[in-house]
């Protein structure tokens, strides 16, 4: 499903280079943890899957599904089904929540020639996933993210994404600022949508998360290049020795 | 006169001279109204349309841009519209003149050409300073209008709406209104051109809140793209007297709207929205005074300017407290969104602070859309016009929002968005 070949990418304003020949294989309903120290390269992964503009692909290529999406701006990339679970999702004043739900289930339904919803039928869907998640209806009533507790933010992002139904799921330290109760919450929701023809990528700091959201495979990023790659053993590993290791072993 | 000053009218000038020889023998009024309005077309003739050297007008140098007048057209076709929200009792004028048959639940209505007629509203043609150009204007030239008294103690349960339509020519409008001692009520006044032709508008309104009175009141005008529409909006709030004034331009070629605030009853409380839309060649100029004359009010003004093309905007905001209005609490801040390099805004706030007990501020921001809010949105699908889109919208709507009236809050939110998908 995708297809990461030495990717060599880095800071748009002043250049700095974050990912150095990444590779990286992901198939269709594989869930692949990525972990790695801080500022491996994780976050700008994800960013650059999801088509952030403050960065520039210097070299190499990412396919999906086949395909080089390196050329598509986010929100073709998002219709195409791939999805960015935000570490820090954005708040924006005067956007209402259901407005924006509603707006993104039915432009990704026009950009692939589906008819758009209709308002009963999406008001019963947005309940029926925030009823999973226990989302508060009074948490849809406010303005996108504002106001929403650490907590709130993550599960709002779940939200999303079991609406949207992307094929393509890259959850960005989903599990920071979250207490054990809602991590199990998120988990379940990730859990949920786990299927044959859905691929994750998990990105994280702690073994914790992988509790609950079980790896397939596991990559360590190291220095923006995947340095080792294992099963979901390689994760405990992790957790017991900490990265000098496998670090060491890679220089 | 004029080669006697060696002042030479420019050909608005000229036009809106003519027009009032021309238009005098039909405007209604007495021998009272009609003397006012000599003193005022006189006034006029000798100060000009006031240029970049009058402060007052520094930003909005009328002489310059208002190049031409369109003469009367009594002919011109136009037609009342629905209300913006459903269930409001219309005030009607249509090129001017006011519907005879008018009335609004609860309010005792009167056609302000019988205030002419009967010399009522002749104390009320007069410029408020030297540099009052739309007051001079529009009491020279004003035909018709509504005089609207809201009795004590009087709660509309449905909004009032004052709406002028036009497709050409001048209309020229005043809409007194009192509202009696704890008396609740929601205005609009709506000016609205009905077709492209260029057209003139002034408008005045002397607003009266009398103690306890609880009043909203919005102004929205949506002229056309030629048209000139200069407002102007004087009031007076009394003890604990609580005023909403929403001004929302979202239309027309050279627009003023001035307000003119006068806070003399204690407790009063004075909430100023304004949601400027500009696009295309538009020149619009908001222009706000407020003078808090007595201890314990409060005032806050939040103006709210998006900006493409190579529209023009200003807004001139000025608070005075007197010497004895301590614990005044006022605060004005102005955000604009720049969408164009070719656009422009001018904010001019001033304190004139005289107490020592007070707090007072004015903050004014230019902002561009919020990379980030633009990334999150479109990261969900949404393409880039259409998440740029709902960022203006988000930018505006906040302040709409804050009316909590949702019939109201839908109907505004309709026209700018409206706004937004002809100009964005």
């Amino acid at each position: 499903m995708l297809e990461i070949k030495n990717l060599h990418a880095r800071i748009a304003e002043d250049g700095t280079e974050i990912i150095r020949g990444l590779n990286l294989t992901v198939k269709a309903g594989e869930v692949a943890a990525i972990m790695g120290p801080n500022g491996s390269g994780k976050s700008t992964l994800s960013y650059i899957l999801s088509g952030r503009e403050d960065y520039e692909v210097t070299e190499g290529d990412i396919l999906y599904n086949g395909e080089s999406i390196l050329e598509l701006d986010p929100a073709e990339r998002a219709s195409k089904g791939i999805f960015l679970a935000f570490q820090y999702p954005v708040e924006i004043p005067g956007v209402a929540t259901m407005q924006f739900l509603k707006v993104a289930m039915n432009e990704q339904r026009k950009a692939r020639g589906e008819d758009e919803l209709t308002t009963p039928d999406f008001m019963r869907r947005v309940k029926e996933a925030a009823a999973e998640l226990k989302i508060a209806p009074e948490m849809l009533r406010r303005p996108l993210n504002v106001g929403f507790s650490g907590g709130e933010k993550k599960r709002a992002e779940i939200l999303q994404m079991s609406l949207l139904e992307p094929k393509l799921c890259v959850l960005d330290e989903t599990d920071s600022g979250l207490d054990i109760d809602a991590l199990k919450i998120v988990a379940d929701g990730v859990n949920a949508l786990r299927s044959p023809d859905r691929a994750f990528i998990v990105i994280t700091h702690y073994q914790r998360l992988l509790d609950y959201i079980v790896p397939d495979t596991v990559h360590v990023l190291y220095k923006g290049q995947v340095i080792k790659s294992g099963d979901k053993t390689l994760a405990n590993e992790l957790e017991a020795n900490g990265y000098a290791d496998i670090i060491g072993a890679a220089a | 006169m004029n080669m006697q000053t060696g002042k030479t009218l420019s050909v608005a000038e000229t036009a809106l001279c003519d027009a009032y020889d021309q238009a005098i023998g039909d405007l209604p009024g007495d021998g009272a109204v009609l003397a006012a309005r000599d003193v005022l077309i006189s006034d006029f003739k000798d100060a000009g349309l006031p240029t970049r050297r009058i402060e007052a007008w520094h930003y909005t140098d009328l002489k310059a841009l208002l190049r031409a007048v369109p003469a009367f057209d009594p002919a011109a076709a136009a037609d009342r519209i629905e209300p913006l929200v459903e269930g409001a009792n219309v005030l009607s004028v249509v090129n001017g003149v006011a519907d005879k048959r008018a009335s609004a639940d609860g309010v005792t209505v009167t056609r302000f050409a019988d205030a002419l007629i009967d010399g009522s509203a002749a104390a009320g043609l007069v410029a408020r300073d030297g540099d009052d150009t739309i007051g001079r204007l529009n009491g020279a030239f004003v035909r018709d209008g509504f005089v609207l008294d809201i009795p004590a103690g009087a709660e509309l349960e449905n909004p009032v709406e004052i709406q002028t339509t036009q497709n050409a020519g001048q209309t020229h409008t005043r809409f007194p209104a009192t509202f009696g001692a704890n008396s609740k009520a929601t205005v609009i006044e709506r000016h609205v051109a009905t077709g492209e032709n260029a057209a003139l508008v002034t408008t005045v309104s002397d607003i009266t809140l009398s103690d306890g009175a609880e009043v909203t009141w919005i102004i929205l005008q949506a002229q056309g793209a030629a048209d000139t529409h200069l407002g102007q909006i004087r009031i007076t709030l009394g003890t604990d007297a609580k005023l909403r004034l929403y001004v929302i331009n979202a239309g027309g070629k050279l627009v003023r709207q001035e307000i003119h605030v006068v806070v003399s009853g204690e407790g009063s409380d004075l909430v100023l929205r304004g949601i400027n839309l500009l696009g295309g060649e538009t020149h619009n100029d908001v222009t706000f005074t407020v003078g808090h004359d007595v201890p314990n009010t409060t005032s806050t003004e939040v103006i709210r300017n998006v900006i493409f093309d190579r529209a023009r905007g200003v807004f001139q905001g000025q608070i005075r407290v007197a010497p004895d209005a301590q614990k005044t609490d006022a605060k004005m801040s102005c955000n604009t969104l720049l969408l164009s390099d070719e656009a422009d805004f001018s904010a001019k706030p001033e304190l004139e602070i005289f107490a020592d007990d007070v707090q007072c501020g004015h903050g004014a921001t230019v902002i561009d859309i919020d990379h980030t809010q633009l990334y999150y949105l479109m990261a969900r699908g949404i393409p880039e016009n259409k998440a740029r889109a709902m960022l203006v919208n988000a930018f505006v709507a906040e302040i709409v929002e804050e009316l909590e009236d949702e019939p109201l809050v839908e109907a505004l939110e309709g026209v700018i968005a409206a706004w937004l998908e002809k100009h964005a």
